[in-house]
């Protein structure tokens, strides 16, 4: 087995600039994005997820011209999620140069359009973004549902069967954000990654409350994730990508070094 | 000089162009139109999606036949990528089963259900991510880049050549060993995609656009 799991910095943007909030509050500046991203690519990464969190128009523009001035600099793949809501979307994603796009709200909302997606564009570029929540009490067995807006809303919709039906409607590829572990920095929900990893058989990201290097190796030894994907703990030089992949190599995961 | 990238409306364009602008100063363009495609000194044959609708949209645009054209006489270079790579076989498995444009001998395969690692875990179809390339033999577009390199794969068929010179690269996934570079005369094609595969890729691409077969 040659195939590398693979580490995936996360760049939230917010009208051009990369912050990170914790619970998607109280955000921080990191910086430009296009600066981060190279640094990023120069230091390994082995792709690069940008998330659009801005909420107003003119800031769309901005995202658009970002994703370009990235896509002409970086030669890894890039996924571009937030706002995605029409093939309309996709197509403006694609035509300047990233290579997937994570598809959230809109998947509840419409789950056809999924499968619109993937039957337009091909499966290899629709990434499905899952915010998931566990539900179930500490003596019972362990469930989760997907919620929508940081969190807040709940659609009563069971993750496991989610996913599937996600990867059904032609879902390349999942991101799998734990709400409750996001920005907690106390390690992935690995109960919820391994339940969606071991369910469906398209690659697994797994997000939400890395704040060591010991939680990305659980990401994917205990959890089964293919990749994972981290924002803070890169951003602000607690650790780099180079120091991440070599201590995880020790640990016999499988990385691109 | 130019450098066509053949745009007959499957996958994304862009990124392959991208790459290509950033190794060379020769004109790049992404056209179907015929006159230009004749016209162009390199070919690049991308390909995203389904096989079927990859053959299909060539035959609709008849773009087919420019492209049996410059493989059957060889002399210009072209690179196949993904599809691009896969179009190039006899016959492809995927949608029950597809002809193509048989350049090459040999098939395209689905990678099978259920293949475990090492650590039990499942092997994911689409085989997505870096994976290790080893050569065979020495080849101008290797120049350059070591044997056992990462590049970026994202594909749920592979190539299986029957002919064991055609083969140029090599991938392991589970127990399937996967053609993952073929060439002939001025032909090379990848499964891999050298535009996303970083310095790797980049290296392979400048390696193409100055190959003089």
């Amino acid at each position: 087995m040659t195939l590398a799991k693979r580490i995936i910095p996360c760049l939230d943007v917010d009208a051009g600039r990369v912050v990170k909030g914790v619970n998607f509050i109280g955000i921080r500046d990191a910086g430009d994005p296009v600066e981060i991203a190279q640094r990023y690519n120069q230091q390994g990464a082995d792709e690069i997820t940008f998330l659009d969190i801005t909420a107003s128009h003119e800031g769309r523009d901005t995202t658009v011209d970002m994703v370009e001035r990235i896509a002409g600099e970086v030669f890894i793949p890039l996924t571009v999620g937030g706002g995605i809501r029409s093939c309309d979307d996709i197509r403006t994603m694609l035509n300047v140069g990233a290579d997937k796009v994570a598809i959230n709200t809109a998947a509840i909302t419409h789950p056809t359009f999924v499968r619109e997606a993937a039957e337009r564009f091909g499966s290899q570029c629709i990434v499905v973004a899952l915010d998931a929540k566990r539900v179930s009490g500490d003596d019972e067995e362990p469930r989760w549902e997907i919620f929508t807006h940081g969190g807040r809303r709940e659609t009563g919709l069971d993750a496991v069967a989610w996913a599937q039906q996600m990867v059904d409607y032609g879902a390349g590829e999942l991101l799998l954000t734990s709400m409750d572990q996001d920005g907690t920095r106390e390690g992935f929900d690995l109960g919820l990654t391994r339940a969606v990893a071991e369910a469906v058989g398209v690659p697994v990201i797994a997000s939400g409350g890395v704040g060591t290097l010991d939680h990305m190796v659980d990401g994917v030894l205990k959890g089964g994730a293919d990749a994972v994907l981290a924002a803070s703990i890169f951003h602000f030089g607690e650790y780099s990508i180079p120091e991440t992949k070599r201590y995880m190599a020790e640990r016999s995961v499988e990385m691109r070094l | 000089m130019t450098i066509a990238v053949i745009d007959y409306g499957m996958g994304n364009l862009h990124s392959v162009a991208k790459a290509l602008e950033h190794v060379t100063h020769e004109k790049v363009i992404i056209t179907r139109d015929s006159r230009c495609i004749k016209g162009a000194t390199r070919l690049v044959l991308p390909g995203q999606g389904a096989i079927r609708d990859c053959m299909g949209e060539l035959e609709r645009l008849d773009l087919r036949g420019l492209v049996e054209d410059v493989l059957a006489r060889q002399g210009k270079p072209l690179l196949g990528v993904c599809v691009g790579q896969q179009m190039l076989l006899e016959h492809s498995a995927e949608s029950g089963g597809v002809t193509c444009l048989g350049t090459f001998k040999g098939e395209v395969r689905r990678f099978p259900d259920g293949m475990r690692d090492h650590n039990n875990a499942r092997l994911k179809v689409p085989h997505m991510g870096w994976n290790l390339v080893d050569q065979r033999g020495d080849h101008p577009l290797w120049e350059g880049i070591d044997s056992h390199e990462h590049f970026y794969f994202v594909h749920s068929y592979y190539v299986e050549a029957a002919e064991e010179a055609d083969v140029l690269g090599s991938t392991r996934y589970g127990h399937i060993n996967a053609h993952v570079a073929i060439g002939h005369e001025s032909t090379f094609a990848v499964q891999f995609h050298p535009e996303k595969s970083s310095r790797a890729g980049l290296k392979l691409l400048e390696n193409f656009v100055t190959w003089s077969p």
